[in-house]
């Protein structure tokens, strides 16, 4: 060890929070190097193939798998009879057959498993099972589940939740009250990779899986329960993920996978085609909500009343967090004395709902912004300043009961997307007819064509709620290689897209001066780091990274004080170096290492939550919340009914941008996936079948359908957050839906309830009623 | 079985393959080169996208067989001595991806279009580029990216 006197002062360490560091990743996913879940290979691999039910509704008379056995090149055909433990599985409620044994709930259940040498031989085998089914009639609608003769599907009924708020004077009445009826579809999450994974079976009789998912440990439990291992023997490794958004949140082909592999004895791959991949995971709710708003003739909100209906599908998944939410955010950013809300979720026998981001925030706030609208109109009010009336800020009670304890800058938001400049109207000469709805189609050359303005603005919940022990984990190991420090992260925290990998890194390099920070691979040697969901990781992660970073200096200036006398405190890091604030003395942290390193392993948690009251909805249920409001500038051709959105402006809450053009591409993302909903993303399902699984027929935005955006990021800093950070990824999803529909009301007049709107609603041929 | 010769990313192979095989899937699973991914099956997201004698094509439609005597560039064959392409660069530095799924088939179909464009506006690279999905970005920083590659490509610095 050489301390040596000279004292420099350390220029802050490149790549750390607050820069657009570049992504750990981005080289080998730019050089297609880059490993996602389907380009996983073992030697001796086999290929696993689903058997799924043709109906959404069924009883399994009998299953005979003589024949699919006959087929050359397969291994197993394995059946409910194969599940080796639990056969049900569930995230909240374990209410889902591995495989189905005596009903069918929903088309594309899966019933059985097929592993060959070859995919094609796979698939050859799957068709050869013989399944005798008995055909029952599906039961559809959402309302006529709770109808008390409806068939039951589960035996615990068809109400998966029903949560209410009851809130202030339910007798109150108002000066001005409006009423409307709202639809959102059923969305799909559209990731780009499909579900694949590895399961490799191990020496010890345990299994290795690699796999794109989103929360490795609540994999591995249910992994456990239903192949019967103990925990210790489910190991999970983060395989390459193509997006996610939710749809990974629930298992899809992981027991399957395994159990294939563990009776063959081989590894075994499976990969799902988009097709398969739209029976394969849980979407987003359909809603209907009834709403009622009361307000004075000045404009504020005197009441609110709403009933929502959320179609869960055949199975659970998330419903009942999703409930919650479309609950606690009915009202929007609003203050509103009186509420009185109905929320439910429940059985059907059509697709399985769940996690999709924003997480029954959006739904609640295509309706309430459509309200605020048209309370506006009734009014006579300029919508923006109705809004801004009745703004929730820091300290508003919430209808739940809960104070908003961090920044809540709404009425801000709503004035700075109002304050941007508006794109010119009309059209230069010579006409681009890209710059039309139609585009090249040369569908119009301007005549039909209106503008049209919406704006609209949506909250939602950071992190878990309702009282659940919602941590992360994180292990971060310092050491000196070739004489320089470096550092290794090591979290189970999902990179699923979103940039939680460079977050991690560029925060141990704030915390411990020190740029060569390395990220292990993502996987279960280390404790959970819970979802990449609900827009908690870099919150969460993020917390968990700098608190162990922050153990790991704590000994090392021990260790400092050690060698060199006088206390801890005595010492500061700066740029790679350890400095003694009385004496100047300093010494470089691969001298103060040498061939040791210090090791920290710390959970993060945040602020308990409590559960909403079952009657009343109250309670302190939500840790935090993030803001985004939008303004959608459109052109419609209201004879074709063509859209084109000129622009998406928004203005957003970030907290603070660890990464900023990570929070813009989260921003940007966003907000193309709720221009979908509002413009034609929508699974459309008939009697319990879904009729466009593949994305010839289940359109999402292409780069012309997206405008370009205007984004104003705004860094309020949560006092409850590591460096004050709020989560980025599900708000902008929010706000941009009812934004756009605004703007096509606007444009067109029309009452246009359900998103997606179709060109047929916008020229008026399904308008229910006129407003 | 039909044999069929090709030249992927300057090598050249002789393989047999079913007449029914895809290219993508020949590539992926015969050549091992994974970077060319599969996001739809129906021609409709360009993350299969390569270049087929220099011109893309989405390579889940195409059969292997009707690549024969073709010279193909995948993902991976883009770089040249080590250095990377001025896309793969830009797109790594201006954050022009997420997941990176899309990725590759973006950086491929770019390819083309940069060499077949002159100077082109934000809107000449959207249209060129309306074939490829990406759920992930929102295009804004796809789109920079494009961009930044052609400014570079077209310099005369980097001829
Ligand atoms: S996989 Fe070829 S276009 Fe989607
Ligand atoms: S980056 Fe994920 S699909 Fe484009």
């Amino acid at each position: 060890m050489t301390p040596t006197k000279e004292r420099t002062i350390a220029p802050p360490v490149r790549g750390g929070v607050g820069t657009s560091a570049r992504r750990q990743d981005s080289v080998p996913k730019v050089k297609g190097e880059f490993a996602y879940s389907s380009d996983l290979w073992a030697e001796g691999m086999l290929w696993g193939a689903t058997v799924r039910s043709p109906h959404p509704r069924a009883a399994i008379r009998s299953l005979d798998i003589t024949d699919a056995l006959t087929v050359s090149g397969v291994h197993a055909v394995l059946t409910h009879e194969d599940v080796p433990g639990r056969k049900l599985f569930g995230m909240e409620i374990v209410d889902q057959p591995v495989l189905a044994w005596d009903e069918i709930r929903y088309e594309g259940e899966p019933v059985a498993l097929v592993a060959a040498d070859h995919p094609e031989n796979a698939r050859r085998a799957a068709d050869r099972l013989r399944v005798d089914y008995e055909e029952l009639p599906p039961l559809v609608d959402p309302e006529r589940a709770v109808e008390p003769d409806a068939p039951q599907l589960h035996a615990s009924g068809n109400l998966i939740r029903h949560a209410r708020i009851r809130c202030g004077d339910p007798a109150v009445t108002a000066d001005v009250v409006i009423e409307g009826t709202y639809e959102t579809a059923m969305q799909d999450q559209a990731f780009l990779g499909p579900e694949s994974g590895l399961a490799v079976p191990a020496e010890d009789g345990g299994i290795d899986l690699y796999v794109a998912t989103q929360w490795l440990h609540v994999d591995l439990e249910q992994l456990a329960a239903s192949l019967g291992l103990p925990q210790d023997k489910v190991r999970i490794t983060l395989a390459g993920v193509g997006g996610a958004f939710g749809a990974r949140e629930d298992l899809s082909m992981q027991i399957h996978c395994c159990m294939l592999a563990l009776y063959t004895g081989r590894p075994v791959k499976m990969m799902y085609s988009r097709e398969e991949s739209f029976f394969g995971h849980v979407h987003r709710h359909p809603a209907r909500m009834h709403y009622e708003h009361g307000a004075t003739r000045e404009g504020e909100l005197v009441y609110v009343k709403a009933r929502i209906v959320l179609d869960g599908g055949a199975y659970a998944s998330s419903s009942t967090a999703v409930c919650a939410n479309a609950t606690a955010f009915a009202c929007g950013p609003y203050e509103v004395p009186n509420v009185q809300v109905d929320a439910l979720a429940v059985y059907t026998n059509n697709p399985p709902c769940g996690a999709m981001r924003g997480f029954g925030a959006v739904q609640a706030c295509f309706a309430y912004e459509s309200q605020m609208d048209k309370l506006a109109d009734a009014l006579g009010m300029d919508p923006v300043e109705l809004r801004m009336k009745n703004a929730m800020s820091t300290g508003s009670a919430m209808p739940t009961g809960q104070i908003v304890e961090g920044p809540a800058p709404v009425a801000e938001l709503l004035r700075r997307v109002k304050e941007m400049s508006l794109p010119p109207a009309g059209h230069d000469a010579p006409l681009d007819l890209r710059s039309l709805p139609g585009g090249v189609s040369n569908t119009t050359h301007g005549e039909g064509i209106r503008r049209g303005v919406g704006y609209a603005i949506g909250f939602k919940n950071i992190a878990f709620s309702e009282g659940s022990d919602d941590f992360a984990t994180a292990r971060v190991r310092l050491f000196a290689a070739g004489g320089e420090p470096q550092v290794e992260v090591h979290s189970a925290a999902a990179e699923v897209g979103q940039g939680v990998g460079v977050v991690q890194i560029q925060v141990a390099r704030t915390e411990l001066g020190v740029e060569r920070v390395t990220l292990l691979p993502a996987d279960t040697t280390v404790g959970s780091a819970g979802s990449s969901s609900a827009s908690r990781q870099t919150w969460m992660t993020g917390g968990a990274v700098k608190s162990a970073c922050e153990a790991v200096r704590a000994r090392l200036l021990e260790r400092a004080a050690g060698e060199l006398g006088g206390s801890p405190s005595d010492f500061s890091m700066e740029g790679g170096k350890i400095v003694s604030q009385t004496n100047g003395i300093e010494v470089s942290i691969a001298d103060l290492l040498g061939r040791d390193s210090i090791e920290e392993t710390r959970e993060y948690r945040h602020r308990k939550t409590y559960p909403m009251d079952p009657e009343t909805g109250q309670g302190d249920a939500h840790v935090a919340f993030a803001f985004a409001a939008h303004r959608a500038i459109v052109d419609v051709d209201t004879e074709l009914g063509l859209v084109r959105v000129v622009e998406l402006a928004t203005a957003q809450d970030v907290g603070k941008a660890i990464n900023p053009l990570s929070v813009e591409g989260q921003i940007e993302g966003g907000s193309a996936q709720g221009l979908g909903l509002a413009l034609m993303e929508e699974i459309q399902v008939s009697n319990g079948r879904i009729r466009n699984p593949s994305f010839t027929d289940y359109l999402i935005p292409t780069v012309l359908d997206m405008p370009p955006m205007k984004i104003d990021v705004l860094e309020l800093g949560d006092p409850e957050a590591p460096y004050g950070v709020k989560g980025v990824g599900e708000a902008p999803t929010i706000s941009s839906t009812p934004a756009v529909i605004a703007a096509l009301r606007d444009a067109t007049g029309r009452a246009l309830e359900r998103a997606p709107v179709r060109p047929e609603d916008v020229v008026g041929l399904t308008e229910r009623e006129v407003r | 079985m039909r044999r069929i010769s090709l030249t992927v990313n300057g090598v050249k192979h002789d393989a047999m393959v079913e007449p029914r095989q895809l290219l993508v899937y020949f590539l992926r699973e015969q050549l091992a080169l994974t970077g060319t991914n599969v996001g739809c099956d129906t021609s409709t997201c360009g993350a299969c996208t390569i270049l087929v004698n220099g011109k893309s094509a989405k390579s889940c439609t195409l059969l292997a067989v009707q690549a024969d005597g073709a010279e193909v560039t995948t993902i991976e064959g883009l770089a040249s001595n080590g250095e990377m392409h001025p896309l793969q660069k830009a797109f790594h530095e201006s954050h022009g991806l997420q997941c990176g799924y899309c990725t590759p088939g973006m950086i491929m179909a770019s390819v083309d279009l940069i060499a077949n464009n002159d100077a082109m506006s934000d809107e000449d690279i959207r249209m060129g580029l309306e074939g490829n999905l990406c759920r992930c970005t929102g295009y804004q920083n796809i789109v920079k990216s494009v961009q930044q590659a052609a400014g570079e490509m077209r310099s005369p610095a980097s001829t």
